[in-house]
């Protein structure tokens, strides 16, 4: 007893000894990721195919101003200027830039989608107010960030920063403007050396094309979508890796780009996703003509289906013919045999979860105030980049390929399930009581299935050696559906097969670009 | 025998009324009640509380895809003297959740073990009373691996503790009171999760929890027979951040809770090894400016809490065992 005792006494101290002194400070897993050193240059890059622009040289750039005249030299000199004296500040932004432009303009997109991605409140008599694009900072602020919001808002930075890259090394090779380091040997280089021409600045490039887009993408967060741009040009001054006029020259064109890709945003239908109440009810009406049990919300109060015409938004790899196309055949019939076994099937699945079912449902979850599953997919992606050393147009066409694959992977299977409006596996059985919020659109096929099928195959393309590993990462996502109770076995694997059908045509696009 | 049941009275308390499951610990670690040396106290517990209604960041709401949330504890708890001055308690609860409405899948499990060690250093007649002064230390940790982010169904926070309370009991006659402020450190929490959003994103599955502030005032009856009192608890999280407008709840919310109630604990006079004990605990809101901002409630819900338990006293001291037949095991 007196040994229980004792040890119990110590036990006390030594934990409350830790738990005191012990540092809360969380380590995010990319705060220290190294500076962007690749392998490749990638100094031919403005030969590869672009996704919107006519050519690399769409956008005029005008000439630089020689190493040796005045002006640059005064543009020297501001960057001797800030290195004499470096604030903790300075040299932390100068570490955080230099991870990689696409990288850290990814993170503040997820962050931001996260930060948006929350259903609105109802009205007082039971309807739901919509975000306004023209009044973002009103409750409900604009935009709700849900996942086809998210795959779109990923898939246009991205592609938009391709396409500004491409232009942007296109003109490097053309002006061949050495770095301010290699011209002045008496600047210091912040972050590793690099034999790419430093004009126009391929990080001003990505900061302009991501700003043009956020203006429209996220309203409401201009200021600090600014200060990230402020703050990454700044930092590439401050590093010695640009001098002012490759920022300036950078940034116009990323801007110019981006307008392009604004424009076609602008004219992608999926403003008027939304749809209307006569166009809701009509999908009801349609499912009971068919003999079938319309899908119908299981909030309370019954929240308006979530974007019901994303199906038609313009897709990024093929038109909508080809959307059409890829549309799979129906789910089995709601009365069907087939759809009850399907049914038990997930009361199975939710009656007693084991702690791994629950902790597979929740990592894959991406609900509610997260960067939805085209992010989560993002997330592994830059993870798995940041291994390869690749450079920041690499980077670019890379992320840019996985998320149109994403994003059109949403507008079929939006089209999918809006076209057989097909019930969720709790409307058909109530006792099915779900380990993660249950989305508010029908059933048939899963989203996070069909995203991952997608994310999943053009990933196994771009880095061969883990393309196991992402089918593995696929499958437990979409099983990860069928555990948490929020959808049907036919939903997961049909998904999964239409998202391997959409990488296929991300894959196609990258054999074909001239990167390869 | 009288000695005994004297001094092995055990008074639960309620503490913080979270969001999440509402958490009510053996507390006689907040309690000026000491055990007898070599005596152990035990026994096991039930608490059954639940919320309609609860702050999201300040603003109280209830959430038609919940209803009422209700929480169960099943506990087992104790407490051994270790010296008449120095006493060990323990508790361990199994915990279950429930939500009336919506989709969202209960939650079960054992949550955290509490260990404390309870110090009486002083002890004096002062007027006509008597001033009894403590030091408490406590550290608690999980029992099993359940998830503290599917709030408000998960059974805990999963976050390992300790905390060290000072404490202060006057008595005069069959009146008390007793008075104790606690510091809570909180260790980090592990989720399911690659990444989550607070006020800013972060790209980790650890997330750092804030610590906590506890006050609590009992005043009331104290004999050898009856105890009842009414208590005040003041549940304070020292960091934190607010739930955003519709959103989830998140382990790391700054979770606020001010909350009244009572405690009656008898002792059978047939049997003095075994007291019952029972109370009621409700988490107070104000409308009023002056008092909202004392009581200062968020990111937790309204609860209300029932409780009931008894206590078996075990005597383990070769002197009273003699005196005492009933104490065998």
């Amino acid at each position: 007893m007196k040994k229980i005792i004792f040890s119990s006494l110590m036990a006390i101290a030594v934990v409350t000894t830790i738990i005191v002194a012990c540092n809360k400070d969380v380590e995010g897993r990319t705060d220290n990721t190294p500076a962007l050193n690749p392998a490749n240059i990638d100094l031919n890059a403005g030969a590869w195919r672009p996704i919107l622009l006519t050519g690399p040289a769409e956008f005029a750039v005008t000439a630089p101003s020689a190493t040796t005249t005045p002006d640059y030299i005064a543009q020297i000199n501001e960057i001797k200027t800030w290195q004499a004296e470096m604030t903790g500040e300075e040299k932390r932004i100068v570490k955080y830039w230099s991870a990689g432009a696409v990288l850290r303009w990814n993170e503040i997109l997820r962050e931001l989608v996260a930060k948006h991605n929350l259903p609105p409140y109802q009205n007082a008599d039971g309807t739901y107010p919509f975000p306004n694009a023209n009044n973002p900072l009103a409750y409900p602020q604009f935009p709700f960030a849900n996942p086809p919001y998210a795959a779109r808002a990923y898939a246009y930075v991205s592609a938009a920063q391709y396409d500004a890259l491409v232009a942007t090394y296109h003109y490097k090779k053309l002006y061949n403007r050495a770095a301010p380091y290699t011209v002045d040997a008496t600047v210091n280089a912040l972050i590793p050396k690099s034999a790419l021409p430093s004009y126009p600045s391929e990080d001003a490039a990505v900061a302009g094309a991501a700003v043009e887009l956020l203006k429209l993408l996220f309203p409401g967060d201009q200021d600090y979508i600014q200060q990230k741009a402020e703050e990454h040009k700044r930092s590439r001054i401050i590093a010695g890796a640009n001098v002012r006029s490759d920022i300036e020259a950078g940034e116009a064109l990323g801007r110019q780009v981006a307008q392009k890709f604004v424009t076609r945003a602008r004219g992608d239908r999926a403003g008027a996703a939304i749809g209307n109440q006569a166009q809701w009810t009509q999908m009801e009406t349609d499912a009971i003509a068919k003999g079938e049990t319309p899908w119908y919300s299981l909030e309370s109060p019954r929240r308006p289906p979530m974007l019901p015409l994303f199906g038609k938004v313009k897709a990024f790899l093929f038109d909508s013919l080809t959307a059409i196309s890829l549309r799979p055949p129906p789910p089995p019939l709601v009365n069907s045999p087939k759809m009850k076994d399907e049914t038990n099937e997930i009361y199975g699945f939710i009656k007693n979860p084991t702690r791994e079912h629950t902790r597979i449902v929740h990592f894959w979850a991406d609900g509610v105030g997260t960067y939805a599953p085209p992010g989560h997919w993002d997330a592994i992606a830059a993870e798995d980049f940041i291994t390869k050393n690749f450079s920041e147009v690499r980077w670019a066409r890379n992320l840019a390929l996985v998320n149109m694959a994403l994003m059109d992977a949403g507008i079929v299977c939006w089209d999918t399930k809006y076209f057989y409006f097909n019930p969720r596996p709790t409307q058909l059985d109530p006792n099915i009581k779900t380990l993660t919020g249950i989305p508010n659109f029908p059933a048939y096929i899963s989203g996070h299935s069909t995203f991952s099928g997608a994310a999943a195959t053009i990933l196994g393309h771009i880095i061969p050696e883990k393309a196991t590993q992402y089918n593995a990462m696929a499958t437990e996502a979409s099983l990860s559906r069928m555990y948490g109770g929020i959808h049907y076995r036919a939903d997961c694997e049909v998904g999964m097969t239409v998202g391997k059908n959409i990488g296929d045509y991300a894959v196609q696009r990258a054999r074909t670009d001239g990167a390869e | 025998m009288k000695k005994i049941f004297k001094t092995k009275t055990i008074i639960l308390v309620w503490l913080p009324a979270l969001l999440m499951a509402n958490t009510v610990s053996a507390q006689t670690d907040i309690d000026a009640i000491m055990m007898e040396k070599n005596a152990f106290c035990v026994g096991p517990m039930y608490s059954y509380s639940s919320w309609k209604k609860y702050w999201e960041g300040t603003l109280k709401r209830e959430n038609l895809n919940l209803g009422k949330v209700s929480t169960q504890m099943f506990g087992l708890m104790g407490n051994y003297g270790l010296t008449r001055k120095i006493n060990l308690l323990f508790s361990a609860p199994y915990v279950k959740t429930k939500a009336s409405a919506g989709t969202l899948h209960g939650m079960k499990g054992i949550q955290d073990l509490s260990l404390f060690v309870k110090w009486r250093p002083f002890q004096k007649k002062m007027g006509a009373g008597k001033l009894s002064l403590f030091g408490i230390a406590g550290v608690s940790f999980p029992l099993s691996n359940y998830t503290p982010d599917f709030l408000p169904l998960s059974i805990g926070l999963h976050s390992k503790t300790a905390s060290a309370r000072i404490m202060a009991d006057y008595q005069l006659g069959n009146l008390f009171a007793t008075g104790s402020a606690t510091y809570v450190f909180r260790d980090n929490i592990e989720i399911d999760r690659t990444s989550y959003y607070t006020t800013e994103m972060h790209y980790s599955n650890e997330v750092e929890m804030p610590n906590a502030s506890n006050y609590n005032v009992r005043l009331g009856f104290r004999n050898h027979r009856l105890i009842a009192e009414a208590v005040y608890n003041k549940w304070t999280t020292l960091g934190g951040f607010d739930i955003t407008r519709n959103n989830m709840p998140f382990p790391s919310n700054k979770m606020n809770a001010t909350t009244v109630g009572v405690n009656v604990k008898y002792v059978i006079p047939s049997l003095p090894q075994l007291s019952i004990v029972g109370g009621f605990t409700t988490t107070i809101d104000s409308e009023s400016k002056v008092l909202g901002k004392i009581i200062d409630s968020r990111n937790v819900g309204q609860a209300t809490a029932v409780y009931g338990s008894f206590f078996y006293v075990l005597d383990f001291s070769h002197k009273t065992k003699s005196t005492d037949k009933p104490a065998k095991k």
